[in-house]
């Protein structure tokens, strides 16, 4: 009889939880697809690597000049180079590579990206602080401007051309990326009640970033992550292609497409092969990031649960 | 049947693997030139059942039944899009609820109107800037010749509106939806609008279908009213019938539940639960000289006084408007929020620092709060109420003036002052959406503020559960996320969170109009229980002058930055000294005003 007996929420409220309508007219469908097309590809490129370190069908420095520039053979699958070595092998051994370097680069990138963008938003909302915000930022454009290669030739030039270079460099230019993200989400974030009323209840500037802002740009740094590491696979086998990444005798795909160039015109499946997988891999992390784009979209979370 | 403008007959609509439809067997008609409110919380549906007139459902719906249109021979739902094209704007066009993003902010305005005008090739191509003029003139916006030329961006909520309705009406269709055309806009621009949809839909002899969550709004423009409930029909009846005499429980709920001036014998709002327990002849008897016949116990505040304000009356000032002694006694001792010729201007930055004109959001506010006063600050949208609490909560510092909290000057608090003004005073926000972070569990979420003040673990735990239950919540919501939660079960749990220090002073940013009428009760009698249980101060903030009249013993009324009026809220109502005022008061939708005037 009392207005507000205490105890469950009254039937009419729960009602309005309980019939939460569909909000988005796009459906789940195609998130899906990209989704599990794309984790599909990636889990391909990581077990291939991860099955490299315990049985190959051949060691990858096995040379076999009377097996040399074979075709694909149940013998060899994907055929043998110039060398005959086995191409099959290579693949799989020069997938460590595409990935040890897509997880440095990428790592370095956010770890250094993200902070910086969080930050520069803290500032940018401060009156005061507006031109700290301003310099970081430009900065941040100036380090955009630079092409990744450009940074790998200087660090190839200073520090003798190697995949730790490669990687480094491949990471330092992706930092903009995750900085300007981290920094746009961070400022929606920071302009929600949610934050106003973490400030009203006196939480300090180093608690908020950590309890709210960084949960709430987590997925699109995620998303940022996946594309970052496309790219990274595509930089890194750009540049090992140019001399200036992976040094024989580690295999990499794209030095595997460097040395197929003078058979393309007798041996085109030499080329084949490593530039297959590199579309592979560069499709999967985009399809994926695309998926995780979709499932991180504010609008999908009502459905959640 | 053909004689109808339009005829849904059972339609039930049910999302793609779901077994439970959300629509049942819904079935309504409309005479052609017959007004129409379809009311109903959120969740209802509706806003599907209009969807599915206007060919808009999203695809994921199956939508079974008859819909039939005057005009268009064969079943709507079966048409196919292009038939459906042709429908639109020429029988039937909508007017959507939200105006901020129902334009396209790249077009003029002038060409969004043209275009719906050559798409349907009515109107000679020489005529359309002739008859766009026409049509803005008929919205009654300022300036139709040169506001063809202007921008979404430049025009406001209202305006956006009447747009919105110069393109609906543009072809002069034969029904016009509404579709909350008012739930976005302030009380008086809401009370403009509604006179124009009723003036527009005459003048052209369209049919109308109103959709609303507000009685008090359906009241004044429509014919008929249609109640659904959980995706049923519920009622139906002329809006004297249903107003006067509602026969489903759930009517009879939300007409208790809108109504803010009739109160339980406990001095709380009716919600749907307790207006089924009150509802009949006990409260008809309590009042049966009541004029217009209303069953609603408009008398319930001279029945019983004194637990409207405040049961637990630990300071006593609470009673101020229903107690002169212990008001005059609140304002001898010193009040405990004093603000002086505050002014806040936000200065304009272009890019490079380059200036643009300020903006003027207060220009020198006095006023002060006595401890255990509940002050509401009334105003339109840009009269700076929000800027005002801004300051008040440290948020924000004033360009000039003085503000004292308690023992703290706002104005040059040091960073370790304004923590212990925000130790006792915290913030209930409008939006219940935005207000709580969706990343967090709700115990995290209303442990917050005690986590800042440094409380550890295990009383934490404790007072968030007090706390949880104090709002009526269940304590398995502790362990779920926000968007389990409705609106109004969301409003609760910030006012969990900004109870949970046991502040001293509460400050409510327009924290029920966001939500659903039936709900708004609820969580109103909610905050009147807690400010009597925990002797709160309130700044309650709103435009909705019936919710301040119910909550408040003091009111400011603001415009522009500057306080227009002030005083006991009863004398600013029963005896408004400002022309701008008694338009806020006029404009308020009340039910019994309406159904006198209908």
């Amino acid at each position: 009889m009392n207005p507000n007996p205490t105890g469950a929420p009254t039937p009419h409220e729960t009602g309005t939880t309980a019939s939460a309508k569909p909000r988005s007219r796009k459906g789940g469908r195609r998130t899906n697809a990209s989704m599990i097309i794309g984790a599909a590809l990636v889990v391909l490129i990581v077990g291939l690597a991860l099955v490299s370190f315990v049985w190959t069908p051949y060691d990858p420095n096995s040379i076999d000049p009377v097996a040399r520039l074979q075709s694909g053979s149940l013998a060899h699958p994907f055929g043998t180079d110039t060398f005959g070595r086995d191409t099959l092998t290579w693949v799989m051994v020069g997938a460590r590579i595409t990935l040890l370097v897509g997880v440095v680069a990428v790592g370095i990138a956010l770890l250094i990206g993200t902070p910086i963008g969080i930050i520069a938003a803290f500032f940018a909302k401060q009156s005061w602080g507006m031109w700290i915000d301003a310099v970081i930022m430009r900065a941040n454009d100036i380090l955009l401007a630079f092409p990744a290669l450009l940074l790998a030739i200087i660090f190839a030039a200073v520090y003798s051309p190697g995949t730790g270079p490669a990687m480094v460099a491949v990471g330092i230019a992706a930092i903009p990326g995750f900085a300007r993200v981290a920094r746009s989400g961070t400022l929606q974030v920071l302009g929600s009640d949610y934050v106003r009323a973490a400030r009203a209840s006196n939480r300090r500037v180093p608690a908020i970033a950590l309890v709210h802002v960084l949960p709430n740009i987590a997925g699109m740094v995620i998303v940022q992550a996946s594309v970052a590491f496309a790219i990274s696979v595509l930089a890194e086998a750009g540049l090992s292609f140019l001399g200036l990444g992976t040094q024989a005798p580690t295999p990499s795909w794209g030095r595997m497409l460097q040395e197929s160039q003078q058979y393309l015109s007798t041996h085109p499946e030499l080329a084949l092969w490593p530039g297959v997988f590199i579309a592979l891999a560069v499709l999967g992390f985009n399809l994926l990031g695309d998926g995780l784009r979709d499932r991180f979209d504010p609008k999908m979370e009502a459905r959640g649960a | 049947m053909p004689e109808n403008l339009l005829d849904v007959r059972d339609l039930t609509i049910t999302p793609a693997g779901a077994d439970a439809p959300v629509l049942h067997d819904v079935s309504l008609s409309l005479a052609p030139g017959e007004r129409v409110g379809l009311i109903g919380e959120s969740g209802s549906g509706k806003s599907l059942t209009a969807q599915s007139v206007m060919g808009l459902l999203p695809e994921e719906l199956h939508a079974r039944g008859q819909v039939h249109l005057q005009g268009h021979s064969g079943n709507l739902l079966d048409a196919t899009e292009k038939t459906l094209a042709g429908l639109r704007s020429d029988i039937v066009s909508m007017v959507f609820q939200e105006p901020m993003s129902a334009l396209n902010p790249l077009m003029r305005i002038g060409d969004q109107i043209a275009e719906v005008l050559r798409i349907h090739g009515k109107v000679p191509r020489g005529q359309i800037p002739t008859r766009v003029r026409e049509l803005l003139h008929d919205v009654h916006l300022p300036d139709p010749d040169s506001a063809r030329f202007a921008y979404p961006h430049q025009m406001s909520g209202g305006q956006r509106q009447r747009v919105m309705l110069a393109i609906a009406l543009a072809n002069s269709p034969r029904l016009l939806i509404c579709d909350e055309p008012t739930t976005a806009l302030d009380v008086t621009v809401q009370k403009h609008m509604l006179d124009l949809i009723a003036e527009r839909v005459a003048a052209v002899e369209a049919g109308l279908l109103f959709i609303t969550h507000d009685l008090a709004v359906v009241a004044g423009v429509c014919d008929r009213v249609i109640v659904m409930y959980r995706g049923r029909i519920v009622e139906t009846g002329s809006v004297d019938e249903i107003f006067t005499a509602p026969r489903h429980d759930y009517t009879r709920g939300l007409l208790a539940s809108s109504d803010l001036e009739a109160t339980d014998d406990r001095g709380r709002l009716f919600t749907l639960k307790t207006a089924l327990a009150y509802s009949g002849p006990q409260v008809q008897g309590a009042e049966p000289g009541s004029a217009t016949g209303e069953w609603e116990n408009s008398g319930g505040e001279e029945d019983a006084p004194a637990p409207t304000r405040g049961g637990s009356i630990s300071t006593s000032v609470e009673q101020s408007t229903a107690d002169d002694v212990s008001a005059a006694s609140a304002r001898e001792s010193t009040p405990l929020i004093e603000a002086s010729d505050v002014t806040r201007v936000f200065r304009g930055r272009g890019l490079f620092g380059r200036r643009r004109s300020d903006v003027t959001a207060l220009g020198g506010i006095d006023f002060t709060v006595a401890a255990g006063a509940r002050l509401g600050i009334v105003g339109e949208s840009g009269s700076g109420k929000s800027t005002l609490l801004g300051i008040l909560s440290g948020l924000d510092r004033p360009t000039s003036g003085h503000v004292r909290v308690g023992d703290i000057r706002v104005e040059a608090a040091s960073s370790q002052a304004l923590r212990r003004l925000r130790e006792n005073l915290q913030i209930v926000f409008q939006d219940p959406f935005a207000s709580l972070d969706p990343r967090m569990r709700i115990a995290d979420i209303v442990a917050e503020p005690l986590i800042a003040a440094g409380v550890d673990g295990d009383e934490r735990t404790t007072r968030v559960e007090e706390m949880i239950e104090a709002v009526d919540l269940d304590s398995d919501s502790l362990r779920r996320y926000p968007h389990q939660f409705s609106g109004g079960q969301r409003q609760r749990i910030s006012i969990a969170r900004a109870l949970v220090t046991r502040p001293q002073i509460l400050v409510a940013d327009e924290p029920v109009s966001a939500l659903d009428v039936s709900v708004r009760a609820q969580v109103l009698n909610l905050l009147t229980d807690l400010v009597d249980e925990y002797a709160l101060t309130l700044l309650f903030v709103s435009h909705d002058l019936g919710v301040v009249k119910h909550l408040c013993s003091d009111v400011i009324v603001m415009r522009d930055g500057q306080i227009v009026e002030s005083g006991a809220t009863e004398d600013i109502y029963a005896n408004p000294q400002e022309e701008y005022t008694r338009r806020l008061i006029a404009a308020t939708p009340s039910l019994a005003e309406a159904l006198a005037a209908g």
